[in-house]
């Protein structure tokens, strides 16, 4: 039972921290078509949130609660000033997009370097999310547990805001079809910015629950980076659903290789699958169906 | 729905090929030929007619490797500082040339080349990572000139041109094997990162354990900077061996002991040797996480002796007093005292004099007396295990009987014969 039970909970778990790390991204590449290269550092901005809330609050248990918020605020308010100075001005220019946010990223990193130091700083685990709980035989970090309820509720949350809000409507509306969104008196600019600063505070929620679990230091967010690419890429641009599905079917990818081979072999092994996957479908898991024309 | 690539599709699916081409250029690069392949042996520029004598100080300043390098920086300096106000050496003032090694094998190899054809400094401290280093030794061989290097790391290595202040493996792995054998451990499970050190350093680990009838339940690695540990943790605990060997590097110890603290193990059930985690990484990781478990090194800030406590007052004087001195720190700055006693002792600073001089040059460092072996260019050092304490620094609980002279082939043991000739 322990064999079974151990990369089940180990294939979920990676799948909610792939699921974290990518929700954000699946916004604002998935559904408006912004490479952000700068997504780790939002992750990054997230972690140090969760490390200064600390060092006021004190308390760990209180202090994560009141990081998440402000987390989500942070990355948001980066993002805003993100897309309205640069990226803003190069809509339909994808390759400098790439290119500029690439070089945002490697700023955010230095200034998170001189601002806090380049080791690592220590985000402390509260109390009651120490340790682990005993399920069939195999010990389940309660951290592990604490980030699949929050990747849980993230995207029940970005979900419920895509189908029942206002808001959420005209984004979908917008990246449905464009022109007819703003013949229809939608101001795109605007639910472009609005979808961006959901996607960015994402990432920075992302980063307050990552330290749970990971380092905080300026090149935190660069480790999940390109997995977060994978899993929206994978899963299908657009489509949430599908960025779920490619989260946890990744990490139960990685953790099964892992189980039967090692942890640098498994990485191979799941580029390979995405590489033989996007041969055989290249839209990904699930497509959005668009009447857009361009 | 047949799919239909729509323009914008088309768009971003370029964009993401340009990427990957990025990326893999960034890779070729990498592993492409070093710099000053075409270049010929040139005569050193080194030019020492005016008051004062340049030397380069190359760490990297940014990328993955900046957290620990720029540590080794701050100790340099501090040591040229110390050295400039006794009067200098030969009369000179020392004038640092810094440069920036962008955690790049590569860059490292470049900005050698440019320190001593360009600035033509008469020695160069840094270097970290083994990749850095291997990068550099060549340039140093082509050029004659000299590299400092500050870093434990696995032997097996030895260059006229380098100067190794760093333990080899018979001064850290091997007294850690033998402390962990002396407490009874009977089988371990080794977890590294994914690159040349920890692999070397678990060939050699291998050997050991099996000339000393210790078990080897698993051995695990992980890419550099990885920090999904939730199945190796799992296995590690299934496996119950009595010590864990750790050889992880950078951010990856920060999320391999959360996760080790998380699912239950302790430093009582199952103590983790670590021989990269210095006092610097400590904090990042947390007390709570690491309390308890070993470490070895040759120097911790905790040793009593009136050297080593000049040497942290003068380091948090000038950086703070939040900082602490760790090994490698320590051995850099030992390596600039080094260096400028052999030059003393030369009388020279051309670099066949100084070779020539080296052998038996001694100084009273922080750790003890180190002395450079005129055979290797390693310097006998003296071991210490320490256990990471509440006030997250590392205590002495054992040391060897007096340095160790440096062995970085492993003669000197017969379970390594067949080691060496795997380099």
């Amino acid at each position: 039972m322990e064999t079974i039970v151990g990369p089940l909970f180990t294939g979920l778990s990676t799948g909610s921290i792939l699921l974290l790390a990518a929700l954000g991204l699946s916004l604002t590449f998935g559904q408006m078509g912004v490479i952000n290269m700068a997504h780790g550092e939002f992750i990054m901005a997230g972690t140090y949130t969760a490390y200064v809330t600390q060092q006021i609050v004190g308390d760990a248990g209180v202090s994560l609660l009141i990081a998440l918020p402000i987390g989500f605020a942070v990355g948001g308010a980066m993002g805003l000033v993100l897309e309205t100075l640069l990226i803003r001005h190069l809509y339909h220019r994808p390759l400098d997009t790439l290119l500029a946010t690439f070089g945002v990223g490697l700023i955010l990193q230095q200034v998170a370097r001189d601002v806090f130091g380049a080791p690592a700083v220590n985000v402390t685990v509260p109390e009651f999310l120490r340790g682990g709980v005993d399920v069939l035989g195999t010990t389940v970090p309660k951290t592990r547990l604490f980030i699949m309820a929050l990747a849980v509720v993230a995207v029940a949350a970005v979900a419920l805001v895509l189908r029942f809000t206002s808001a959420g409507r005209r984004i979908r509306a917008v990246v449905g079809n464009r022109d007819l969104a703003e013949a229809s008196g939608i101001a795109s600019r605007t639910v472009d910015a609005g979808t961006f600063f959901i996607g960015s505070g994402l990432a920075g929620v992302a980063g307050v629950a990552l330290t749970l679990i990971g380092s905080t230091s300026p090149t935190t967010g660069q480790s999940y980076l390109v997995d977060a690419f994978l899993v929206v890429v994978a899963g299908g641009l657009g489509r949430i659903k599908g960025a779920v599905v490619a989260a946890v079917a990744l990490g139960s990818l990685q953790a099964v290789f892992e189980t039967y081979s090692t942890a640098s072999l498994a990485k191979v092994g799941v580029f390979v699958v995405i590489v033989v996957f996007l041969q055989l479908r290249p839209q990904g898991l699930f497509t959005l169906r668009t009447r857009s024309l361009a | 729905m047949p799919h239909r690539s729509t323009p914008r599709a088309g768009r971003t699916a370029r964009a993401l090929a340009a990427a990957a081409a990025v990326a893999v250029a960034a890779a070729t690069a990498a592993c492409g030929s070093r710099a000053g392949d075409e270049a010929t042996a040139a005569e050193s520029c080194l030019d020492t007619s005016g008051d004062t004598v340049k030397v380069g100080a190359l760490n990297s300043l940014s990328g993955t490797m900046a957290i620990s390098e720029t540590t080794v920086r701050d100790a340099i300096y501090l040591a040229v500082d110390q050295i400039n106000a006794d009067g200098g050496v030969l009369d000179k003032q020392i004038e640092i040339v810094a440069e920036d090694g962008a955690s790049e094998p590569t860059v490292f190899a470049e900005k050698s080349e440019k320190l001593i054809r360009e600035d033509c400094v008469a020695a160069v401290f840094g270097g970290w990572t083994s990749a850095s280093r291997k990068a550099m030794l060549p340039v140093f061989e082509d050029n004659d000139s000299l590299l400092y290097y500050p870093v434990q790391y696995e032997g097996l290595e030895a260059s006229e041109n380098i100067f190794y202040s760093g333990a080899t493996t018979n001064q850290q792995i091997v007294p850690a094997l033998d402390y962990l054998a002396e407490a009874g451990v009977e089988s371990m499970y080794l977890v590294g990162s994914d690159y040349v050190f920890p692999r070397t350093a678990n060939a050699v680990i291998n050997a050991y354990a099996e000339a000393h009838g210790i078990e080897i339940l698993g051995e695990d690695y992980v890419p550099l900077g990885s920090t999904e540990f939730s199945t190796i943790v799992q296995q590690v605990d299934s496996a119950g061996a009595d010590a864990v060997f750790n050889t992880l590097n950078g951010d990856s110890n920060v999320a391999f002991f959360r996760e080790y603290t998380n699912v239950g193990l302790t430093a009582e059930d199952m103590p983790v040797m670590s021989v990269s985690i210095a006092e610097e990484e400590i904090g990042g990781i947390g007390i709570e996480n690491i309390e308890g478990q070993l470490a070895a090194w040759n120097y911790y800030q905790t040793i009593e002796s009136d050297t080593n406590a000049a040497f942290v007052e003068a380091f948090k004087g000038e950086y703070g007093d939040d900082r602490v001195t760790s090994d490698p720190m320590e051995a850099s700055y030992n390596s600039v005292h080094l260096w400028a006693a052999t030059v003393e002792k030369a009388g020279s600073f051309e670099v066949d004099d100084v070779q020539e001089a080296a052998g038996g040059v001694s100084f009273d460092g922080p750790e003890g007396t180190v002395v450079i072996d005129g055979d290797n260019n390693h310097l006998s050092k003296t071991a210490r295990i320490g256990i990471i304490e509440s006030d997250g620094l590392l205590h002495t609980i054992w040391e060897s009987d007096g340095p160790i002279e440096p062995d970085p082939f492993l003669e000197g043991y017969d379970w390594a014969a067949d080691l060496s000739v795997g380099e």
